[in-house]
């Protein structure tokens, strides 16, 4: 057969133990940088802040004191740029001689904007609210976007979930199952697992998400959940993959897949090996273009070489021998080795025409071809 | 961009720029007609690591350049080569583009049902996908509707309200509302948002002194001047010109790709659009388009002249599948589904799609819950174009006294299903289904046609790229639509009404091109094929029993002309309004099962045997 060409492009999950991860950390309108290019930070270190405007409220005083639009300017007590407090009156009307006086209030704390003589509306804008970045890895700041946020890069244990739900968290990691094809029950979770990040094994349920959520767990990390559990924990169907918002105490990370499914072992093996150390760990998950996972990093106290950064850009295809997971039934979740890939399309028994490859599975040794799509790569540096 | 002579071009490049595929056609003169010749495609480059959008495209191009054997590329690759100079590149390029999610609009109007659904009709009729519509009176509170400014960051806002020497006060009430939120851009934050007003054109000094200072600000002609008539023109075109100027500039490498091209860049649906609108005035026929993605459905109509485009942002079959479960229900779902199937592990299958949405059916059964799911975006998707698609709102009519009592206001549908005449099909579930007889079935179960209705599929899904070659050359990019791009799949004949199973409900004598006669008699619940190949029609008598209807009245008998297709002539007795399925599992299931062996639709229900042996 001609060269096998590794002309296949399936981007697998990363789990690495040891690799270079770099962050935008970035402020969402201008503000201030509070570190230089160079500075070590460390992941709880506000790097930026800035302060987003306050909220804005509007009234009507035109309508409030039955006035011409035209006409609210002057009947303003306060101007434009005045603080003012809730229910502080901010335009009166007198009439009949200055015998009636009709009054207009604020509808809340903060500072008069603006006065339109248009609609006779009165803008006040709430106190600004104070947004902070934090470094969110344990690294060094390697480039800064002047008034918008930095790069941090640090060496670190990486491991890259499939599906998250909620923001990011640190914590220490506390290994609840004792291998990647145990479950996790809701008894297995002990009461001591405040601010720490739970590591289950194959699969868990919404009983026993709540009780890490109600003993303070930081996050869960495990392989498998039910589709139908992650709308009841949070009270809607999750229609379109893109998460991290969500109103959580307790980040969660799905490394496999909806469903029983053990966990891949370089995941387990690495998250065990890491027990007792402190990650962070992010649920944000978007795919779309510009795909986001959710991932678990564990920073390393290593510097970073050059070399290093460079490397950890390199993007590996699928090759003969490489280690890849089936991502789609049949065979949903199994682990196998590549051991050809035909080049040509092949029919598949639904009729379509696919490039597919073989691989053989690595508990059984049996041998499944398959279509190209539905495999991922597993990494294994 | 080169004055060129688009009357005389020998070929054509063109690329569509999607989320996740940039795909190359390449369309030269063959004799005397424009013929589709090859086509290529290679992943998208929008995104880290590239950032460039320009190396999918010269990746696509090359794969066209290897599939037709001769040069299109410069010796660096680097470059396309313009115009044809002998065997050695291609007289224009052109592309469209939908990635980085394409345009994003926020629109608003003062009326809810009027300016502000005007508004909507524009953005989308230009290509974008409308975030929010904002109107005086949608029931948010000012505040509210400042965080859902802030909140959304959208590529551009249009706004508009009142008509010409209307209001102005509540014009400018939104204008200050905009001012308030002060509105970033979705991409880079350091850039000021454009704004288009198209609203009354008493109001613009107002709107100018609140929004020229905080954003990039222009003015286009009222698109509601009157009650009784949309001016959307204007305001449609001033959206392309700032989606070029602003937001593709923002894109990775997009100004290198427009100083490349010879006609301006269009968003993807607004191609789309521009094609299907030009085929149904070219045969002055009312046309219903559809091209379901990974991510959205866009649902084009045209009806009496009056074109619509809706886009469902979150009905697809990849990205947006978990949202077709959410909008249809499990149970709308499962009445497709022709087997058993456990729901939990069902929902599992969905979410797993959702989360790696590239992965394919490899299984028959995977492929048949794909094709369910596919039916009901489809349907939401098109349910949600006909309560868009009406007349317009808030417009005095003159009535005669058998007026009085039908209470109508404007706001029908257009969508007129017995008026139809063509459904096209496009998209990779529709496109690429591995036998054409799925896709037809489908779209009829889907949009539900009623009467004599043809159905046809884009081929390989180059509807992006003729609509933008038809802003250059017409009756190139026309030619090649009919002859290359259209797939004719057949004519669905389906009279309107209800039964009971075993009823008669319709004769149909087809007098065939070869001579022969086809008669059948269909009754209540039944699907029939006829095979009718394209070319030569077939004349054909069609006389519904009492009660129903194929387009005359009920009960009066029909003779047109049928057209045949790659699948043939597909007769459905199933009822309208509503189409009858079983509501009994099992007896639903035997339905499916025969239904889909009529028309020769999967492999294992070839033949009775098979079915009679359980499999």
């Amino acid at each position: 057969m001609a060269k096998k060409k590794a002309n296949v492009f399936t981007p697998g999950l990363k789990v690495s133990p040891e690799t270079v991860v770099t962050k935008e950390r970035r402020l969402p309108i201008p503000g201030q940088l509070l570190v230089d290019k160079g500075a070590k930070v460390a992941s709880k270190d506000i790097i930026a802040r800035t302060e987003l405007p306050g909220k804005v409220q509007m009234s009507n005083v035109a309508n409030v004191l039955s006035l011409l639009p035209g006409e609210v300017p002057d009947a303003m007590i306060k101007k434009d740029g005045d603080k003012v407090e809730k229910g502080e009156v901010i335009a009166e009307k007198r009439s009949f001689f200055g015998l009636f006086r009709g009054i207009a209030k604020s509808p809340m704390d903060g500072t008069i904007e603006a006065v339109s003589r248009i609609t006779g509306q009165v803008t006040v804008r709430g106190t600004p609210t104070p947004v902070e970045v934090a470094a969110y890895l344990d690294g060094d700041v390697v480039e800064v976007f002047p008034n918008e946020g930095v790069l941090v890069r640090t060496k670190a244990t990486f491991i890259q979930g499939i599906f998250g739900l909620a923001g990011e968290r640190h914590g220490e990691l506390r290994l609840l199952s004792s291998s990647p094809d145990q479950p996790l029950k809701e008894d297995d979770i002990p009461d001591d697992v405040e601010g720490q990040i739970i590591v289950a094994g194959s699969y868990t349920d919404q009983a026993a998400f709540r009780r890490a959520m109600e003993c303070g767990a930081n996050g869960v990390v495990v392989a498998g959940m039910d589709y139908s559990d992650i709308k009841d924990i949070l009270g809607y169907e999750v229609g379109v993959a893109v998460t991290g918002n969500e109103p959580l105490s307790t980040t969660l990370i799905v490394t496999e897949g909806f469903g029983h499914i053990d966990m891949a072992h370089a995941t387990f093996d690495l998250l065990a090996k890491n027990a007792g150390r402190v990650a962070s760990i992010n649920g944000a998950t978007q795919i779309r273009a510009g795909v986001i996972r959710p991932e678990i990093v564990i920073s390393l106290e290593d510097q970073v070489t050059d070399e290093e950064a460079e490397k950890a850009e390199e993007v590996v295809g699928i090759d003969a021998g490489s280690l890849v997971r089936v991502i789609r039934v049949p065979n949903f979740g199994r682990l196998g080795r590549v051991v050809e890939l035909p080049p040509e399309l092949t029919v598949l028994p639904t009729e379509s025409k696919a490039r597919v490859l073989t691989i053989e599975f690595i508990d059984d040794g049996q041998k499944f071809t398959l279509p190209r799509a539905n495999v991922e790569r597993i990494e294994e540096r | 961009m080169g004055t060129k002579d688009f009357a005389n071009i020998r070929s054509v490049l063109a690329t569509d720029c999607g989320s996740t595929t940039t795909k190359a056609i390449l369309i030269e003169k063959v004799g005397e007609e424009y013929r589709l010749v090859t086509r290529g495609e290679a992943p998208t480059t929008v995104e880290a690591p590239f950032e460039d959008v320009t190396k999918g495209v010269l990746n696509a191009i090359k794969e066209v350049e290897e599939l037709r054997g001769r040069k299109f590329l410069s010796d660096d690759g680097e470059k396309i080569l313009t115009p044809q100079d002998g065997d050695v590149g291609a007289d224009v390029y052109i592309s469209t583009s939908s990635a980085g999610g394409g345009l994003q609009m926020m629109v608003a109007g003062v009326v809810h049902a009027m300016t502000a659904e005007s508004a909507a009709r524009a953005a989308l009729g230009a290509g974008s996908i409308v975030m929010d519509t904002l109107a005086s009176n949608d029931h948010r509170l000012p505040h509210e509707k400042i965080e859902t400014i802030r909140h959304l960051r959208p590529d551009m806002i249009l706004l508009a309200g009142g008509v010409d020497g209307g209001t102005i006060k509540h014009v400018v009430e939104l204008a200050e509302l905009l001012a308030s939120a002060n509105p970033r851009p979705r991409l880079g934050i350091a850039y000021k948002l454009p704004i288009i007003y198209a609203g009354n054109k008493a109001a613009r000094e107002a709107v100018a002194e609140q929004l020229e200072d905080k954003s990039d600000l222009t003015m286009v002609e009222n698109l509601r001047p009157e009650l009784e008539r949309e001016n959307l023109g204007p305001a449609r075109d001033k959206i392309h010109d700032l989606f070029m100027e602003h937001v593709m500039q923002q894109a990775p490498g997009y100004n290198k790709l427009m100083a490349w091209t010879d006609a301006p860049i269009m968003p993807t649906p607004g191609a789309v659009g521009k094609l299907i609108e030009h085929a149904a005035k070219l045969n002055n026929i009312n046309v219903v388009g559809v091209d379901i993605g990974g991510a959205t459905t866009d649902v084009f109509s045209v009806f009496d002249g009056i074109f619509n485009r809706t886009v469902s942002a979150n009905l697809g079959m990849s990205y947006s599948m978990s949202n077709v479960l959410a909008s249809a229900g499990m149970e709308n779902i499962l009445r497709w589904v022709p087997m058993d199937l456990d729901e939990p592990e069902l929902r599992n299958r969905i979410g797993n799609k959702m989360i790696r949405p590239t992965t394919i059916p490899a299984e028959l059964e995977e492929l048949k819950v794909e094709q369910a799911l596919a039916r009901e975006a489809l349907r939401l998707a098109f349910q949600q174009h006909k309560e868009f698609a009406v007349s317009l709102k808030g417009v005095q009519k003159q009535r005669t006294i058998s007026d009085a009592f039908s209470q109508d206001v404007g706001g029908e549908t257009l969508v007129d299903m017995m008026s139809l005449d063509l459904i096209i099909g496009s998209g990779g579930v529709l496109s690429h289904a591995p036998r054409r007889s799925q896709s037809m079935r489908m779209m009829i179960d889907s949009f539900l046609p009623e009467g004599v209705t043809r159905i046809a599929v884009d081929s390989i899904f180059m509807m992006p790229h003729l609509g933008v070659l038809s802003e250059v050359n017409e009756h190139a990019a026309v030619e090649v639509f009919d002859r290359d791009c259209l797939i004719y799949l057949g004519t669905c004949v389906a009279p309107i009404g209800r039964g009971k199973a075993g009823k008669e409900v319709m004769k149909i004598t087809l007098s065939m091109p070869d001579g022969r006669s086809v008669e059948k008699t269909m009754l209540f619940g039944e699907l029939a094929l006829i095979d009718l190949p394209l070319g030569q029609p077939a004349r054909a008598r069609i006389e519904p029993r009492r009660g129903w209807d194929i387009g005359e009245g009920p009960g009066n008998p029909l003779e047109c002309d049928i057209h045949g297709g790659v699948v043939g002539v597909i007769l459905d007795t199933r009822g309208r309004r509503p189409m009858h399925i079983p509501e009994d599992h099992k007896e639903r299931v035997e339905k499916l099962n025969a239904w889909s062996r009529v028309v020769d639709e999967y492999p294992d229900i070839d033949s009775p045997e098979k079915m009679a042996a359980g499999q």
